[in-house]
């Protein structure tokens, strides 16, 4: 692909995305998103599908190496700065014949973080029972989601890029993970959340970001009154 | 340089006629096999040009993985300069002169290493890069036709002279029919990729396809070429008339190749070009992604969108 | 170093355990090894003295058969749930997944070709006229080569449509000289004609100099999507 871009410098703490273009074959999934994100937010994405959302998730975790432009997190680029980002993406990242404990303890291998000790703890905090031996293809999809978001935070990142976090979520599950949120956003942490299900976060994300045909095109501090049918609010300059 | 190409169409058929005619007319008869080695003048051309073509394609692959560090950027240029001295010094040595195989030259295969690590930097200087990538590509495509050639004059050649089509243990034919092998996995790979990144990977499996060469060579090698060595190119053999013939038609097969790289090098740059701009436009046509659904947008086999 | 080894190791034992707890597949590849060895059998039937000539062919590309089947299982896994993209994300090395799968696919090979070989002895009464300890070496560094470069391709071809089409035409060509020498080398240790170390060495140059590009080049490949 591209020549591996200059890292643009930035001010510190801050998320800089710079005319970024991903282009798959004859379909681009972003064409020149350009965005500031202050760090230690609550970011929600929005719009409709194939605005490109979950490229823009993907290219931020470094998963998706962008046609042009560049990124910038906390002043290094995406691969660099892997250490400092959780991605929890819409499947479970998980490996269906294992326990809970056992998934999260390989991958807490992959971080360099020995014993059971953190593994655990995360579990506890996303409200399951580290003791579960069922296998994890076993769980119901709420619980997935969390052990998904468990393994998304076992490296206690700064910055976590979660997609479509609710989905298949009953109501209550829900709106604890969005407690689990907020409690780590008045932690510091920077969230990024892509949901469909705007509407439960409404006063406790910082901002909203409507993307439409791989652009943003809107942020705002509020949802607009007609929403959670999630349009975005005007019309995409051509 | 549009204006050129008109011009070097008619040059190259002049050319082509001309190196036919001294091929079928002009060149003396050979003594042993009569009129059927005439093929050679075919056969050989388009040998030397499918493996130039095969070099150019392992350099701008090369290149092209290298380029995607500034750090493997800079060492791949020290390594190709490390070569270029060590080549261009080393055949002079008497050590290493001593190894050398009679009628090879200290001072041209100096030269030849020294053209090979120039060839590096020519190509970084004009091809920069994804333009490294389409060279890349078009030299492989070409390449496969000119080697396909090669296979096919070569079993035509070989039934009058050796009585049989094919010779499994022969070191050219086998070390030729692999190439041929590995370059059409690569088109097939550049075909059937759903990648981004399809070009790194098919820079990759040429960098491998490159490796595998001398290997297939020494093993084959250890055999001992079953059949008379000599039968092209073997220094100084050949009849100085035959081999003026060969080089004329070299040249002409080597401008004819230029040509047709030349068209479908602007071919697949149009074809890019129109992709990107495509690419872009997919999102804004009415009704575009948002009545469809993602999936069907985005080809993306694995990656969710 | 150390941690490089550690996730080699973890990536390893998760690969194991999983196998271990969906047999299916790896008694489906044991099957598979030995309807091979009898397809052979049924196929070929020569006198001894023919045997010990072609068996070093028949012996490896029933081996590479079957080592097909494991190679394209090996990434299967890493796709459901997209769980490669769980590494991918991390900052663990790319080269420590290769290395722990290539050692997984080694075990898996070595282990079809340990069940399919005794097959082929009794099958074809097979009595070995040169130094048959050399056939060890042989084995190892011919299965080395078929899984080095099996796993490498395997994983460039999770990137292509028909995935499992793919990695016999990627891995095929390239892997010409390797079985040139495990073919040549076997049958002149079974047939006792010729000295067969020209091609062990070779074998071991072929697997270094693959060892060693696989291992350079294997982050390009698991990076691009």
């Amino acid at each position: 692909m591209t020549v591996s871009a200059p890292v643009v410098p930035a001010a510190a703490g801050i998320i800089a995305i710079k005319n970024l273009v991903k282009q798959f074959g004859r379909f681009a999934a972003l064409r020149g998103v350009d965005a500031e994100f202050e760090a230690g937010k609550f970011h929600v994405i929005l719009g409709d599908n194939g605005a490109g959302k979950t490229t823009l998730l993907r290219a931020l975790a470094g998963l998706a190496h962008p046609t042009r432009g560049t990124i910038s997190i906390l002043d290094k680029n995406p691969h660099d700065a892997c250490r400092e980002i959780g991605y929890m993406a819409h499947p479970s990242l998980l490996y269906d014949e294992m326990s809970g404990l056992e998934n999260l303890r390989y991958f807490a291998r992959l971080y360099d973080i020995s014993g059971d000790e953190r593994c655990k703890q995360v579990i506890r905090a996303v409200g399951l029972d580290p003791e579960l031996s069922r296998p994890v293809g076993k769980y119901s999809q709420g619980m997935r989601q969390r052990m998904s978001l468990a393994r998304a935070i076992l490296h206690d990142p700064k910055i976590l890029l979660l997609d479509e976090p609710f989905s298949n979520v009953d109501v209550h599950s829900a709106r604890e993970m969005v407690g689990l949120l907020k409690g780590m956003r008045d932690a510091g942490k920077t969230i990024f959340v892509v949901t469909h299900q705007a509407a439960l976060l409404e006063g406790v994300a910082d901002e909203f970001v409507w993307m439409q045909a791989g652009q943003i095109v809107e942020r705002t501090s509020h949802l607009a009154p007609e929403l959670p049918n999630s349009n975005p609010p005007r019309a995409v300059e051509p | 340089m549009k204006k050129a190409f008109p011009i070097l169409v008619v040059l190259t058929t002049i050319l082509l006629g001309y190196a036919f005619y001294q091929a079928l007319w002009v060149a003396p008869t050979d003594s042993l096999q009569g009129d059927v080695y005439r093929i050679i003048y075919y056969h050989v051309p388009s040998a030397w040009t499918a493996f130039l073509l095969f070099f150019i394609n392992f350099i701008a692959s090369v290149q092209y993985l290298a380029n995607a560090k500034p750090s493997t950027k800079r060492a791949a240029r020290w390594v190709v300069i490390v070569i270029g001295v060590i080549g261009a010094v080393a055949p002079f040595i008497p050590q290493v002169k001593q190894q050398l195989p009679t009628g090879m030259y200290p001072s041209s295969v100096a030269t030849t290493v020294l053209i090979i690590a120039g060839l590096y930097f020519v190509i970084g200087k004009y091809f920069p890069g994804q333009s490294l990538d389409l060279l890349a590509v078009t030299s492989a495509e070409v390449g496969v036709v000119f080697c396909t050639i090669v296979l096919i004059t070569g079993p035509i050649w070989a039934r009058p002279v050796w009585g049989i089509w094919w010779a499994p243990g022969d070191i050219r034919l086998t070390s030729t029919l692999v190439l041929w092998l590995i370059y059409v996995s690569y088109l097939v790979l550049r075909r059937f990729s759903d990648s981004a990144q399809t070009q790194k990977l098919a820079a990759v499996l040429a960098v491998f396809g490159a490796l595998d060469v001398p290997l297939v060579y020494f093993s084959i090698w250890f055999f001992r070429t079953q059949h008379p060595q000599p039968v092209i190119g073997g220094g100084g053999s050949m009849d100085p008339r035959m081999l003026h013939v060969l080089l004329i038609s070299w040249m002409a097969f080597l401008c004819f190749a230029f040509l047709v790289c030349w068209s479908r090098y602007g071919l697949e740059k149009l074809r890019r070009e129109v992709e990107e701009a495509e690419a872009l436009e997919s999102l804004l046509e009415p009704g575009g992604p948002t009545t469809q659904t993602s999936q069907s947008k985005v080809p993306l086999s694995r990656s969710p969108q | 170093m150390r941690l490089f080894w550690s996730i080699t190791l973890a990536t390893l034992t998760k690969d194991i355990r999983l196998e271990w707890r969906s047999k299916d597949a790896l008694n489906a590849m044991l099957f598979f090894s030995l309807l091979v060895v009898v397809i052979f059998v049924f196929s070929f039937d020569p006198l001894a003295e023919e045997s010990r000539h072609i068996v070093g062919g028949l012996v490896w590309i029933a081996f590479l058969f079957a080592a097909m089947v494991a190679l394209n299982q090996t990434w299967a896994r890493e796709l459901r749930n997209q769980v490669l993209d769980g590494y991918r994300v991390s900052p663990a090395p790319a080269t420590a997944l290769f290395v722990a799968k290539v050692l997984g696919n080694f075990l898996l090979v070595s282990l079809l070709e340990a069940l399919m070989a005794p097959l082929f002895v009794i099958f074809y009464n097979l009595r070995v006229l040169g130094p048959a300890w050399q056939l060890i070496p042989v084995a190892l560094l011919g299965t080395w080569a078929l899984v080095v470069n099996g796993t490498f391709f395997a994983a460039m071809s999770l990137r292509t449509r028909s995935r499992e089409l793919m990695l016999p035409l990627l891995l095929f060509p390239v892997s010409i000289p390797a079985v040139i020498g495990m073919v040549a080398a076997t049958t002149s240790i079974l047939t006792g004609d010729d000295p067969a170390h020209f091609y062990i060495v070779l074998l071991l140059t072929y697997d270094v100099v693959f060892t060693t590009a696989c291992l350079a080049l294997f982050e390009t490949v698991l990076q691009a999507e």
